[in-house]
């Protein structure tokens, strides 16, 4: 700061950047997998997995029908229903609804009665499947990276932002620190201690800078008139619901006639909306059924457009004529639209989304590699003191400890998430917040022992603790489920989603394995080093 | 080890000081300016002005740690808060 703007950057990057990094990485961690979060939610239900195995044979509009079919008779007084029909990314037709609140009943109340009133249906049979287990799957993972947990959301949601305003801060004075950034890309140095941390923190931040710089302004912007309510009071006041119809624009909500009147059939609204937009709707939503007033709101499949608004197509569910729409959004409320469209990213086909997901590693390695750096850093001005046996500062000592609770242990906590999806018993009460206590318990636990004892050993024996869980899962799930490996890799395009988890949860439990096999070897060899040089002295404990 | 002097270390938390709280406060009043300027239906001006409050707050918080010292970051951060502000007050009188 008393130098020139470079060093200054530098400085606000380093401490921008490590206040916050142990809370980026769960963010980070947790906003990846989210990518997948219907996959997940999907391998997490394997009582699912036999339905989806046969391809779809019937169409969409067959597959509404019979959903329509079997709410008419569960739920013919529901508020709303909503359906997702099978796609690329769904095999199943899932139906949901929600009925009009009794009088006294708190929202937890309400929540956990929602989480009740929903059916699937299998698209070859039209049968219902069999009820899978009680889990929160990708949903409790997607709601991690920002809501956090044992919290309320409001807490979450301002922890996070702040943390992701200090990464936009470390992000940006990052690059003006950095004067060779199209060369450093090409630049890397192994074996060589802190010039190597630092090249592999170069390389993982610039080799995917747009990435990260979009993915934190965007996910900024997802919260942004809570984080930032000034232009809502200087343009509405205290209206912000006001603001929130204008610029969120949704159907107008309708309130039910009160009078019955029979659903219209739902058939001929899907085949038109088919031929309109060239897709099927993956999306119906039909509010008041069966009443005057009924609406029947159709989503086109994401795929088409960067923003996260889906046009939709309305009829009227009494006479099924086609209604109006809401009006076309103006070229800022779309712009906002599309920046929040870019960081959930339902746009993405495969390969665009396993970019997004290599990406997102990238990201947490970045923040991995920059934390580490801090502590390689740090630890060469105690060089000479630990070389006369004593010890290293507090501050270095609290940082390795929470880069290993952190780095080494979020993986072994994901792991454990997965394991209790596995192995907790299928009745269990209470299941969904188990599976998720289980993801704390084992980071927990993770945590602790580092700050016990954060030395080498620690890193590799989490390390290789997280590999075995995280590659081990395939196996698992062969002795736990019917859809293994062996049957998912040549069964249905359905059962691609089984499959890959397994693949891609292994190929990660690979790479944590080669980097604790790494830090033994390192080890080993430093270890014969000092011996040869110093026989009489221990081999002072060192993070890599 | 360098020790840091307590003249550095108040200087930092001044500057942090200035930079979270000063800017954010300034960044508040900076946009709703903007909000208000802005020529376009009242959905558009708020979805940009808070789009941008963002950008804004970055560069001012880059700003106080990069000006010469913790007193001239205040200076400017309250400076121009007041100034904007006091614009802010007279708009919000005539509207």
């Amino acid at each position: 700061m008393k130098d020139g703007l470079r060093q200054s950057m530098a400085w606000v990057h380093t401490w921008s950047g490590l206040l916050v990094c142990w809370l980026l990485l769960l963010v980070f961690m947790g906003g990846t997998a989210a990518y997948y979060k219907h996959e997940i939610t999907f391998w997490m239900k394997p009582e699912l997995h036999k339905a989806a195995d046969a391809p779809s044979r019937v169409t969409p509009a067959e597959s509404a029908t019979l959903a329509v079919r079997e709410l008419q008779q569960r739920a013919p007084k529901a508020n709303a229903w909503f359906l997702d029909l099978p796609n690329e990314r769904n095999p199943l037709i899932y139906a949901s609804w929600t009925n009009p609140p009794k009088k006294g009943m708190s929202r937890e109340e309400r929540r956990a009665a929602f989480r009740t009133q929903n059916f699937t249906l299998d698209p070859l049979t039209g049968e219902k499947t069999a009820a899978p287990r009680d889990t929160r799957g990708g949903e409790f993972l997607y709601r991690l990276h920002f809501d956090l947990y044992y919290m309320s959301a409001i807490w979450g949601r301002w922890i996070v932002g702040i943390a992701a305003m200090f990464m936009l801060v470390a992000i940006v004075s990052g690059v003006i620190t950095h004067k060779r950034i199209f060369k450093d890309f090409f630049t890397f140095r192994p074996k060589k201690g802190q010039r190597s941390w630092l090249d592999a923190h170069n390389a993982t931040a610039v080799l995917a800078l747009p990435f990260h710089l979009m993915i934190t302004y965007t996910g900024i912007v997802t919260l942004m008139f809570m984080y930032m309510p000034a232009p809502t009071k200087a343009l509405y006041g205290s209206e912000q619901n006001t603001m929130f119809s204008e610029v969120f624009p949704n159907a107008e909500r309708v309130k039910p006639a009160k009078q019955f009147a029979p659903l219209a059939d739902v058939a001929p609204m899907l085949l038109q909306a088919e031929r309109v937009w060239g897709a099927a709707p993956s999306r119906v939503v039909v509010t008041n059924p069966n009443d005057a007033n009924a609406r029947i709101e159709l989503h086109r499949p994401a795929g088409q457009q960067l923003s996260n608004i889906e046009p939709t197509m309305t009829f009227d569910g009494a006479s099924g004529a086609q209604l109006s729409g809401p009006k076309p959004m103006s070229t800022s409320l779309d712009a906002r639209a599309a920046i929040y469209g870019l960081h959930v990213a339902h746009f993405a086909d495969p390969l665009l989304r396993a970019l997004f997901f290599v990406c997102g590693l990238a990201g947490t390695a970045m923040v991995a590699t920059g934390a580490l750096l801090w502590g390689v850093k740090e630890r060469q001005k105690y060089a000479k003191v630990v070389a006369n046996g004593g010890k290293v500062g507090f501050g270095v000592r609290l940082v390795d400890a929470l880069n290993i609770g952190a780095i080494a242990g979020l993986p072994i906590a994901f792991a454990a998430y997965f394991w209790a999806n596995r192995l907790l018993p299928v009745e269990m009460a209470e299941r969904t917040n188990a599976e998720a206590n289980w993801f704390f318990i084992a980071w927990g636990l993770a945590a602790l022992l580092a700050q016990i004892r954060p030395t080498r050993a620690m890193w590799r024996i989490q390390l290789t603790l997280g590999a075995a869980m995280l590659a081990g899962i395939p196996l698992l799930n062969a002795f736990t489920t019917d859809t293994h490996l062996g049957v998912t890799l040549f069964g249905g395009p359905g059962l691609r989603p089984v499959a890959t988890f397994d693949l891609v949860v292994l190929a990660l439990g690979l790479l944590l394995g080669w980097a604790a096999w790494w830090l033994g070897r390192k080890a080993k060899k430093q270890a014969v080093a000092k011996q040869q040089a110093n026989p009489a002295q221990q081999p002072p404990l060192e993070a890599a | 080890m360098t020790t840091l002097t307590w003249r550095y270390r108040g200087g930092v938390a001044a500057r942090t000081l200035a930079a979270v709280g000063g800017g954010y406060v300034l960044t508040s009043i900076a946009s709703a300016l903007l909000a208000i300027a802005l020529p376009l239906p009242r959905a558009d001006a708020v979805s940009i002005a808070t789009l941008l409050s963002f950008v804004i707050y970055t560069c001012i918080i880059l700003w106080v740690f990069a000006t010469g010292s913790a007193l001239r970051a205040w200076t400017g951060v309250a400076a121009s808060s007041a100034m904007l502000g006091a614009v802010l007050w007279i708009v919000g009188r005539m509207a």
